[in-house]
C-alpha cells in the first residue's frame, strides 16, 4: 500500500513540476494528465486494499474521473488550438494581453 | 521461506512497472521534441494500465489502456501536430520561474512523502478476492450509478460538442478574397 500511494506522490510532483515549468501549453495539458492519473492510482488501490467485501465505489470513482479527464483533454486541446489561431503562439508567457 | 520465494516476483514486477511509470513521466516533461513527449506519455499510461492489471483491477486498467492511451494519446498528438508542426520548440522550453515551479513540487513530494510514511492506513494488505465481472459492473451502473453514469453522459456530450465548436471556427474570410 505504501508503495501506491509514493508512487501515486511521486507522479503528481512530477505532473505539478511539468506544470509550473514548461512554457509550451500542451506541455502543460500533459502535466495536468499525469496529475489526474495520479489521483486514480488512489482510488484503485485503496479500492482494492479496502475491507469492504463486493463495494466497487473505487472502480467507478477512477472510471467517472478518466472520462471528466477525457473530457478536460479534449476541451483543453481544442483552446489550445484556438489561441495558436488567433495568436500564432502556444507559449504560456507569451499569453499577457490580460497582463495589467 | 516459500511465501517470499512467491512473494518476489510480484515485487520485482511492482518495481519495474513503478519505475517504468516514474520514468517515462519525467521522460515526457523534460524532452524538447513534443511528438517525443506524447509517445512517451503513452507509455507512462500503458505502465498504470500494467500496474492496474497487477492489482487485479482488470476493467480499469482496459479502461485507463482505451482512453488514455487510445483517445488522450491520438488527440494529444493531433494537437500537437495543429499547432507547432510537431517541430522542436524554438528558444527555451522552460518557463522563466521553472526553478521555483520545480522547487515547490519537490517541496510538496517531501511532504507527501513524510506524511504516507506516517499513515496508519498503510499497513493493510491487499486482499484477493475475484475481480468483479463486466455483468456486475454493468448492472451496478445501471442501478446504484445510474445518476453519475447519465451525468457524465451528458458531460462528455457537452465537451465534444464544445471542443468542436471552440476548434472548428475558421478565420473569416476577407472580402477582397471572395472567389
Amino acid at each position: 500500500m505504501t508503495f501506491y500511494l509514493a508512487l501515486s506522490v511521486l507522479l503528481f510532483c512530477v505532473g505539478l513540476a511539468g506544470v509550473l515549468a514548461r512554457r509550451h501549453a500542451i506541455m502543460a495539458l500533459i502535466g495536468i494528465e499525469l496529475m489526474l492519473n495520479a489521483a486514480n492510482i488512489n482510488f484503485i488501490a485503496f479500492w482494492r486494499h479496502s475491507s469492504a467485501a463486493d463495494d466497487l465505489s473505487g472502480m467507478f470513482w477512477m472510471i467517472f474521473s478518466v472520462a471528466i479527464a477525457a473530457a478536460e483533454a479534449a476541451v483543453g486541446l481544442a483552446l489550445v488550438i484556438l489561441v495558436f489561431r488567433h495568436r500564432r503562439s502556444v507559449r504560456l508567457d507569451e499569453l499577457e494581453s490580460l497582463k495589467g | 521461506m516459500e511465501g517470499g520465494f512467491i512473494a518476489m516476483p510480484t515485487d520485482v514486477i511492482l518495481w519495474i512497472l513503478g519505475g517504468l511509470i516514474l520514468i517515462s513521466a519525467v521522460m515526457s516533461l523534460a524532452l524538447r521534441n513534443l511528438i517525443h513527449c506524447a509517445l512517451f506519455l503513452m507509455v507512462c499510461f500503458l505502465g498504470l494500465a500494467g500496474l492496474y492489471l497487477h492489482l487485479n483491477a482488470v476493467f480499469s486498467g482496459l479502461v485507463q489502456a482505451l482512453v488514455y492511451v487510445g483517445a488522450v494519446g491520438i488527440i494529444l498528438i493531433f494537437a500537437i501536430l495543429l499547432t507547432e508542426g510537431g517541430g522542436t520548440e524554438t528558444g527555451s522550453h522552460l518557463g522563466s520561474q521553472w526553478r521555483t515551479g520545480i522547487g515547490l513540487a519537490v517541496l510538496l513530494a517531501f511532504a507527501l512523502l513524510g506524511a504516507v510514511s506516517n499513515s496508519p492506513q498503510t499497513t493493510q494488505a491487499a486482499r484477493h478476492t475475484e475481480e468483479p465481472t463486466v455483468r456486475e459492473i454493468g448492472l451496478k451502473l445501471m442501478t446504484d450509478y445510474l445518476l453519475p453514469l447519465q451525468t457524465i453522459g451528458l458531460l462528455l456530450t457537452a465537451a465534444a460538442i464544445g471542443a468542436v465548436v471552440l476548434a472548428m471556427q475558421e478565420p473569416k474570410p476577407r472580402k477582397d478574397e471572395t472567389p
